[in-house]
């Protein structure tokens, strides 16, 4: 165990001028690290997933300057339009970052900005939703050093995305970062928050994310998250979320990249008449490993809950899901629906699946199936029977099977963007097989 | 133009196929009737390549050339083209784009170029006429909540895109109501040409008053039983099977 490594990395980060508040936070945040240490396959949550690979590496927590211009984050942007903070190797980048087209009363701010300007709002939140039980959130935070924050406040309705791109480029080889992302959208306000982790270096790292949303009432927050890290990297990252009543929570979670990946989602639905919808896509091949995690915490009665995590697994990578719904004593009238469908391309890979249901009241409807197949044989004939050759059917059939759970994306240019990466791994053809009426 | 010889084939251990011979000429429409279980499926399941069924004796040549050697989308761009009695449904694949591959990849076979999505809607056009068919099944996922005679029509569909040489419809019939039966036989005849084959293989006699067949044979246990013209279609649907199969017994 590295411990020592990281009690001198958290030692040698200058607390500078942070708020009085945050180092307190961050001292118990270490000490809940080393007494935790990094998980290992002991504990339930980690028994598919092992860190062992990291726990030893001596991440640099310095990374040294890049060159990194913004055409060469121009093929990750999905929309130019579209606010964007660009994080570089863990830190706001304001010449790379597009602010200029923020709603009046939005605020969009890096977080080390943020927890000086609005000390308010973000001792309020930061660290209260991700409360660092978990080793990995509580490394994050005591290594905290930026990050976005985003305010909505009451009855806003953030029209355009907003776009987040964690970059890591060659400056980050053998380094950790530790992003934070805060969004605290208000009473009845609604936005839409994209976050991409990219790289642009084949390099190995160590990403290590921690997202909480604060929904107030009625409250609609869309969190779209995108991994597509270096195949070197490892990519940790963890989403808390806290529902107030009558609040909705969609979360799509799209892996495709890093060596090793582990993607927690979790919600609280902490009010009467929420909903959480948590959807997913990974896509693996060579020796990946991507692991998701969900728990949606049903807290209060009448609320809702859909999970739908498909994944395509080639060669011998490897997957894990595992889904969890609690539903508290007092939760009646749960409506909870989950699935997870994995379609495995060779015999080398594999998937564990998990569905968890932990219900403790009487007077709720809850389903959970998962299934694993391989390629469709009848309709591969078809297709073949039709002139199509074999590569090209299996490769549509495969595509056709991921696209699935991209259809429910609500926002049609993430929609799109995320199509596209698919088809490319899948298909080699620019045009969408899903959708005839937008190809003439 | 098909020339079949001894042909036996098993599924599993099973012999389903017993020595079929069978020659089919240009501009010819065969009939194939028989009882349930008799082979008459597993026959055009062959002939199209299905991996399901093992080819274990007997020689199948299309114009010349042996068809059994071929992958099914060899036989496809050959010119051999099986409208499915069950046809599959293809979540997520649009009904366009699904016809486009089709149409793209035989083009290519042929030595031609791919069309763009916008000249393959005008070749849709004229063809979705012959099945009477609107242009909403286009961007629906490949027969995926299609009615019975819905996912029928979408077989001749793909066979007036696809344009074959011999074409075996697979109890096209089975499961159509009287018009969806009339719109798929006259889309079926609309697509004869002198220089083209049809196979029909059917358990009813019914089909035969609208596609108008030059020979009618019956399989049964694997085997051609009996051949004659068409008027042995009316005596099977006049008298059963029972008779032949007693007949070729004795």
């Amino acid at each position: 165990m590295t411990i020592p490594h990281w009690h001198a990395a958290f030692a040698a980060r200058a607390g500078g001028d942070e708020p009085v508040w945050l180092s307190p936070m961050r001292h118990l945040a270490m000490a809940s690290f080393s007494a935790l240490g990094f998980p290992t396959p002991a504990l339930e949550d980690w028994h598919y997933t092992s860190l062992a690979s990291i726990a030893d590496v001596p991440y640099r927590t310095t990374v040294v300057a890049s060159s990194t211009s913004v055409a060469d984050l121009a093929p990750f942007m999905i929309n130019a339009d579209w606010p964007t903070v660009v994080l570089l190797n863990g830190v706001f980048s304001p010449s790379l970052s597009s602010l200029d087209s923020m709603p009046a009363g939005l605020t969009v701010l890096p977080l080390a900005e943020a927890w000086v300007s609005h000390p308010e709002l973000v001792q309020k939140h930061l660290g209260k939703v991700a409360i660092g039980e978990h080793a990995m959130t509580a490394l994050n935070t005591a290594m905290i050093q930026d990050g976005v924050f985003i305010h909505a406040p009451p009855n806003m309705h953030v029209l355009s995305p907003l776009h987040i791109v964690h970059v890591t480029d060659a400056a980050a080889a053998e380094a950790a970062t530790f992003p934070r992302t805060l969004v605290v959208a208000d009473r009845l306000a609604t936005m839409t928050v994209l976050e991409s982790f990219v790289s642009l270096a084949d390099v190995s790292y160590l990403t290590n994310h921690v997202a909480e949303i604060v929904l107030g009432d009625g409250a609609t927050v869309h969190h779209f998250k995108l991994q597509r890290e270096s195949e070197q990297a490892t990519h940790v990252s963890t989403t808390e979320v806290h529902q107030s009543r009558d609040s909705h929570f969609v979360n799509f979670s799209m892996a495709v990249g890093a060596r090793l990946s582990r993607t927690n989602v979790y919600t609280v639905l902490d009010g009467e008449n929420c909903g959480a919808t948590l959807n997913g896509l990974y896509l693996g091949k060579g020796r990946q490993h991507t692991d998701h995690q969900t728990r949606i915490e049903h807290a209060q009665p009448n609320c809702f809950s859909r999970e739908l995590y498909k994944g395509v697994l080639d060669d011998a990578s490897r997957a894990v899901f595992n889904g969890k719904v609690y539903v508290h004593p007092v939760a009646q009238k749960t409506d909870g629906k989950q699935s997870n469908h994995t379609l495995l391309l060779s015999p080398e890979a594999r998937i564990d699946t998990k569905p968890q249901l932990e219900i403790f009241a009487d007077d709720v409807k809850c389903t959970h199936g998962a299934t694993v197949g391989r390629m469709d044989e009848a309709g591969l004939f078809y297709m073949k029977s039709r002139g199509v050759p074999a590569e090209t059917a299996r490769k549509l059939l495969t595509y056709a099977f991921a696209a699935d759970v991209l259809e429910t994306i609500e926002v049609e240019a993430v929609k799109l963007a995320l199509e596209q990466l698919t088809l490319e791994r899948y298909a080699g053809t620019a045009a969408s097989p899903t959708h005839a009426t937008r190809e003439g | 133009m098909l020339e079949i010889a001894n042909l036996t084939a098993t599924a599993g251990e099973k012999d389903i196929l017993k020595g079929i011979n069978l020659t089919v000429n240009a501009g010819e429409v065969h009939a194939i009737m028989g009882p349930n279980g008799s082979g008459k499926s597993t026959l055009a399941q062959v002939l199209a390549g299905h991996p399901s069924y093992e080819v274990t004796g007997g020689t199948v040549y299309f114009e010349g050339e042996d068809l059994l050697a071929l992958e099914p989308e060899e036989r496809a761009h050959k010119g051999v083209f099986l409208a499915f009695q069950y046809p599959i449904e293809i979540p997520g694949v649009s009904n366009a784009y699904f016809l486009r591959s089709a149409y793209n990849a035989m083009r290519v076979a042929r030595g031609g170029e791919e069309v763009d999505p916008m000249e393959f809607l005008d070749v849709m056009e004229e063809k979705l006429k012959i099945v009477e068919m609107d242009d909403a099944m286009l961007a629906r996922s490949v027969n995926m909540g299609f009615s019975g005679g819905e996912k029928k029509r979408n077989e001749i569909l793909q066979m007036a895109v696809l344009e074959p040489k011999l074409a075996i419809l697979d109890e096209t019939d089975s499961g159509l109501d009287i018009d969806a039966l009339r719109v798929v036989a006259e889309g079926v005849n609309k697509l004869r040409r002198g220089e083209n084959a049809t196979i029909v293989v059917t358990h009813y006699q019914r089909l035969l008053n609208y596609i108008v067949p030059d020979y009618v044979h019956v399989l049964a246990g694997g085997r051609i039983i009996r051949s004659g013209g068409k008027e042995l279609a009316l005596e099977l649907e006049e008298k059963g099977y029972d008779w032949l199969l007693q007949e070729a017994l004795a």
